[in-house]
């Protein structure tokens, strides 16, 4: 909402005239209607801007086929002789002894555009004379603006004829002020502000109804509740509209159109209740209010054909529909530069009716914008009123006597609240008296009974149903900054679950690693799957789709992590950054088949049973982690040379995680996608399988983008930290000294090491202390298939140093369940 | 260096005459004194406090003298070997010192070469900051609460008292999980979090909610699709706005520093009522002579998120006894919030993944 400071101060007489209006924006802002920008049109033109006489002027075609007139314009004293000023000027719609504005060498227009005396064809032009856009005044140039006879004399200056200067308070208005959407509304608050008198502009006399101005029939009172009208006869549909009315409404944010219209606007901006002219001569019949039938079409009068819906509210008459109800006039009735009899429509239509329309038919309008949210029921006629009152002023003709009024305003709800209510919500120490009067101060009606307060609101604040809606009025005006600080009393929570500590410890494990974490959108297409190599059956092609993706190519939630992973991988490369580690963590989303979930009243809470039956309705959305390594791992320097990443690092560092958190997991090769089949590890943590790491699939590598040999991992992470112990037991450990024993085992290339270490613990006896690979060869010296694997195993008793024989035995043994097992061969 | 004298023949000579002696002594020391290095000081010991060393040998005569001059003798010699014997003891250290800085000085490096072979990883400033933020409440004695981002619509907007036709579940600002009619939508807020909490718990309530929400926005340098807030809730009996703005103000100075205090500006959202929008002193210029700053773009203030009483028509939905209890909430976007501190120009570098971005912010704020 846009409002010239010269239109607040008319419709608040009474506000103090040293406030200014940064001062009152700041106060309007407190009260809630917030400043959105200060503007000041027109003072950007500086003079000598005078009133001037075209004295003569002679008509001079020109080479290039335009015709200037080459003017000698009376400025009186104003250009320091008195002498005729000669100008040159390009419009013709003027004639000798027209009052013009003149500006002077000297001044300076819109657009920092100072005027000198200049040559030009042929003459020495001493100034400009002005058009309306060149003032800033609006959009005309078809020609220069002719002031009014009576406008002065010449030499006068033009800031004194002309609406050229104001100050506009843009506001941004909150859903749950529709009044202030209107001069009307943000004079009442400007009023409050100030603690001055308001006159309200709607209290103004109507004439009784006599269903008199039009026929007409509300078939869907619900739909509307009040339809008033009023009709003119005679208009003249040339008059224009004064210049006051067009920069008001310029100054608003809209057009200036013709002054049928303009009234129209006017009215609404100054009352806030849209008005419909319709051109009475080409209405058929009796109008009808009534919802839209199948099928049923309306131009509307931005031009466009729009099929209706059946809960569009319509206004229609014999020839069908008319007008999209509240939203946007039809084109066949529509007002023109020949209309002189004029049918004015006040009507008061349901918000949520005009919300679907105008989100229906993406019309947003002034007029759906305020219906919308709630207008006045009880000022349709008053504004159908001062509409006709206005359009006679300006444009002649005749207020017909007819009034229609069909319906009547719904009845206001009073609301019942505790008249301490607002000081015991707010904090702030506000008195029951002073509770009353700033109900009073915004149009309740408060009838007091004990500390009991009956309060009505006004009707033009349909937001005002709850006494909490109360408290709120009553503690902006005391004023929001009257708020204490104080903390509440203290809590006794018990600090972050398990699960909170133990992520934040995943993140710094990694990040201590040497991973960078990124956060990456969740949205995926199939071709996304693609790239990744899943097979039609993969589980992680279900996708939770959304029915408006922001991108078609992305249309679902995704399922793993690594697509967002492996495109972040690619940009970084792009970027010059081939050596990178990165991870992330953040939930997937895994569909389920679930029917819809239910939507519950609001007037009390949905039982347990509901809530789990909501749940259930919600996909599984499990914490991952994933990351990747591409490029080197350790960089090259003058140590060496660097280390390239690979699978083992990718595997590394779930491991990592794994150990942060507590958590033993266990690795299978496995062939999986997106994976290489003979470089993916599959993690587990006993039979439950959490997630895989290993060097990627080449072809993904490709379809990504992104280095080759680049490894990546993504687990399940709620589940891994599902798993996390909080309980350790402090071990006992044994102070007698370490039996150390390496054995090399050649095995068939086929055979893990994670199974060779398996059968070295189960032969080697309870003294095992721990069992490490230090070692892997294969080559000439092992044979074709082979491969050799250096243990080293520590054994240690509780109680006595162990011999040398004892533990070469528990080694023997050791290699004994290899050999049986694995088919280890001792080297 | 002076070697053993090869000629030397103790049956021929008298070794036993102080100068005789003396000369020997003599000798050595001047050898030890020679003595350049370890292995020379070894050769030296050999020579002179050695099995055949002259002063050695002299004593082997000692016993063929007569009994009266023998004493005589057997002190002079002995004086002379122990003379020896300490003098290399002490060359022996005095080398052993010079060896060790010879090598300490060999084995010098610069220490100023590169020593990471790994580059540094980090943590992304909006999971750290989300801590930060969750530290500060939890300090506080509040809990932190969490719930699914994919959500179901009655949570998102009705209980929260945004009715069927609130402008908000349009698709024009609310992403929709298919088919609508399975009222399923990506949280467009963390407030049904909130509610989840009121369903679960009983008051007295303290949570802070921050996570990931969506919303149908464009990406651009300041939109984005997906973005992450914090709430916060607390239920109790006789909680005011007074609360709300004592708690604000605290966590206001524990984001921006002590003296950052926040505004309330009337506003309106459903959940709350009374509402309000939050603005903080400007942390740069603190309100003073803000007309250059950029920040605030000359307002002293800037604005951070919203607030208000808890509306009890959402503690109704969500099971909490008006007549007893009331209840505060806020929000505000963690982005927005990193953005101020760390003077992020362009949202867009929170979610690109440029590791030179997260990379600036280390592993905690
Ligand atoms: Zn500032």
């Amino acid at each position: 909402m846009r409002a010239a400071v010269s239109w607040i101060r008319a419709v608040v007489p009474a506000l103090p005239a040293d406030v200014t209006t940064e001062q009152l924006a700041d106060r309007l802002t407190a009260l809630g209607l917030k400043q959105e920008a200060i503007e000041r049109p027109g003072h950007d033109v500086t003079g000598p801007l005078v009133v001037g006489r075209v004295l003569s002027f002679e008509d001079e075609p020109q080479k290039n086929g335009k015709t200037i007139r080459w003017c000698s314009v009376d400025v009186g004293s104003a250009n320091g002789t008195g002498e005729p000023q000669g100008i040159v000027c390009g419009a013709h719609n003027f004639v000798v002894g027209d009052l013009v504005p003149v500006i002077l060498p000297g001044g300076v227009l819109p657009g920092d555009f100072e005027i000198s005396a200049r040559k030009t064809y042929g003459h020495v032009s001493a100034g400009m004379i002005c058009s309306a856009r060149e003032l800033g005044l609006g959009d005309d140039h078809d020609g220069i603006i002719v002031l009014p006879a009576d406008a002065g004399e010449p030499g006068d200056d033009v800031f004194d004829v002309l609406p050229l200067r104001d100050e506009v308070i843009e506001f941004e208005i909150n859903p749950d002020r529709a009044y202030a959407l209107s001069l009307r509304g943000v004079g009442r608050e400007a009023a409050l502000a100030y603690g001055v008198d308001f006159d309200d502009p709607a209290d103004r006399p109507v004439p009784a109804s006599d269903q008199a101005a039009y026929d007409v029939v509300v078939e869907d009172p619900v739909g509307c509740p009040v339809f008033t009208g009023r009709s003119v006869t005679g208009f003249d549909p040339s008059a224009p509209t004064p210049d006051w009315m067009a920069r008001r409404i310029q100054l608003a944010g809209m057009r200036p159109i013709s002054l049928a219209v303009d009234v129209t606007n006017y009215v609404m901006l100054e009352l806030g209740q849209p008005i419909h002219g319709f051109d009475r001569d080409k209405l058929a019949g009796p109008i009808v209010v009534r919802r839209a039938r199948a099928g049923e079409k309306l131009r509307t009068l931005d031009g466009a054909d729009r099929t209706l819906s059946e809960e569009d509210l319509l206004i229609t008459d014999d020839s069908g529909p008319i007008g999209l109800a509240g939203v946007m006039g039809g084109e066949t009735t529509e007002l023109s530069d020949t209309t002189t009899n004029i049918f004015i429509e006040a009507a008061h239509w349901d918000p949520v009716a005009i919300f679907r329309t105008e989100r229906r038919h993406k019309l947003p309008s002034e007029a759906s914008k305020r219906f919308e949210r709630g207008t006045d029921p009880t000022i349709p006629l008053v504004a159908a009123d001062r509409v006709a009152e206005l359009l006679t002023t300006y444009g002649g003709g005749i207020v017909d006597d007819g009034v229609t009024y069909v319906g009547a305003p719904p009845a206001i709800a009073s609301i019942t609240v505790d008249a301490g209510l607002p000081a015991r919500v707010s904090g702030m120490d506000i008195p029951a008296s002073v509770t009353v009067a700033n109900l009073r101060a915004v149009g309740c009606t408060v009838v007091e009974s004990g500390s009991t307060l009956t309060v009505t609101p006004p009707p033009w604040r349909g937001d005002l149903t709850d006494p909490f809606d109360l408290v709120e009025e009553v503690a902006r005006i005391v004023g929001y900054s009257d708020v204490p600080s104080v903390l509440p009393p203290a809590a006794h929570g018990r600090g972050l679950t398990r699960s909170q500590r133990l992520r934040r410890r995943v993140g710094r494990t990694l990040a201590g690693e040497g991973y960078v974490e990124v956060v990456s959108f969740p949205f995926i297409g199939t071709r996304d799957l693609d790239a990744l190599g899943l097979d039609a059956s993969d589980p992680r092609r279900t996708l939770l789709r959304l029915a408006n993706p922001l991108s078609s190519e992305e249309p679902a939630m995704t399922t793993t992590l690594l697509p967002g992973l492996l495109k972040t991988v690619a940009r970084n490369a792009g970027r010059g950054a081939l050596d990178v580690a990165l991870f992330e963590t953040a939930t997937v989303t895994l569909p389920r088949a679930s029917g819809p979930a239910p939507i519950f009243g609001v007037d009390h809470r949905p039982s347990d049973a509901q809530l789990d039956e909501l749940d259930k309705a919600l996909p599984g959305q499990p914490l991952h982690l994933g990351l990747a390594v591409s490029g080197e791992r350790e960089r090259a320097g003058w140590w060496g040379p660097g280390r390239p990443g690979t699978w083992a690092d990718a595997l590394d560092g779930v491991r990592r995680v794994a150990e942060s958190v507590g958590v033993e997991v266990t690795v299978r090769a496995t062939a999986h996608a997106p994976w290489h089949p003979g470089r993916c590890a599959e993690i587990a943590v006993g039979d439950a399988v959490l997630g895989h790491a290993g060097e990627l699939h080449p072809r993904v590598c490709a379809a990504y983008g992104i280095p080759a040999r680049t490894a990546a991992a993504e687990i399940d992470l709620s589940r891994l930290l599902e798993h996390a112990s909080s309980m350790v037991e402090a071990p006992e450990y044994s102070s007698f000294p370490v039996a150390k024993e390496d054995v090399a085992l050649v095995v068939d290339d086929t055979v893990t090491a994670a199974d060779v270490e398996a059968a070295l613990r189960a032969g080697a006896g309870e003294y095992l202390e721990s069992v490490r690979l230090f070692d892997v060869y294969t080559g000439p010296q092992v044979g074709e298939g082979k491969k050799s694997l250096a243990f080293a195993l520590r054994f240690r008793a509780p109680d006595r140093t162990l011999t040398e024989s004892e533990a070469g035995a528990f080694r023997d043994a050791a290699v004994a369940s290899a050999a049986e097992r694995c088919g280890a061969v001792q080297r | 260096m002076s070697g053993p004298n090869s000629s030397y023949d103790p049956v021929e000579v008298t070794p036993l005459r102080a100068d005789q002696v003396e000369e020997m002594r003599e000798q050595a020391f001047a050898a030890i004194a020679a003595a350049g290095d370890l292995a020379e000081l070894k050769q030296v010991r050999l020579d002179h406090a050695g099995d055949r060393s002259p002063l050695a040998l002299a004593n082997r005569e000692i016993g063929a003298l007569p009994p009266q001059a023998r004493k005589e003798a057997g002190q002079r010699v002995g004086q002379a070997r122990g003379a020896v014997q300490q003098a290399i003891a002490a060359r022996q250290a005095e080398l052993e010192v010079q060896a060790e800085e010879r090598m300490l000085v060999d084995e010098t490096v610069d220490v100023t070469l590169p020593t990471s072979r790994r580059p540094a990883g980090s943590r992304h400033p909006l999971t750290t900051l989300a801590e930060d933020i969750a530290d500060v409440f939890v300090a506080l004695g509040w809990e932190v609460a969490e719930g699914p981002v994919v959500e179901a619509e009655w949570l998102n907007f009705d209980a929260l008292n945004l009715g069927p036709d609130h402008p908000a579940r349009t698709m024009q600002d609310t992403i929709w999980a298919e088919p609508a009619e399975n009222h399923v939508v990506l949280r467009t807020h963390t407030s049904p979090v909130q509610a989840r909490t009121m369903l679960t718990r009983t008051p007295p309530i303290h949570v802070v909610c921050p996570g990931r929400v969506y919303r149908t926005d464009p990406y651009d340098a300041t939109h984005s699709p997906m973005f992450h807030q914090v709430e916060g809730l607390v239920v109790d009996e006789g909680i005011t706005m007074a609360h709300l703005k004592g708690t604000l103000d605290h966590f206001a100075a524990a984001m921006f520093g002590d003296g950052i205090t926040t505004r309330f500006r009337p506003s309106y959202f459903p959940f709350t009522e009374p509402s309000a929008e939050v603005d903080l002193i400007c942390w740069i210029c603190r309100g003073v002579n803000s007309e250059d700053c950029r920040t605030c773009r000359g307002e002293g203030w800037v604005e951070w998120g919203g607030c208000g009483v808890v509306n009890p028509r959402v503690l109704t939905a969500c099971g909490v006894d008006t007549d007893r209890y009331t209840g505060f909430a806020f929000g505000m976007g963690i982005d927005r919030t990193l953005m101020m501190r760390y003077a992020v120009s362009d949202l867009r570098d929170l979610f690109e993944g440029d590791v030179r971005f997260s990379s600036a912010f280390g592993t905690e704020l």
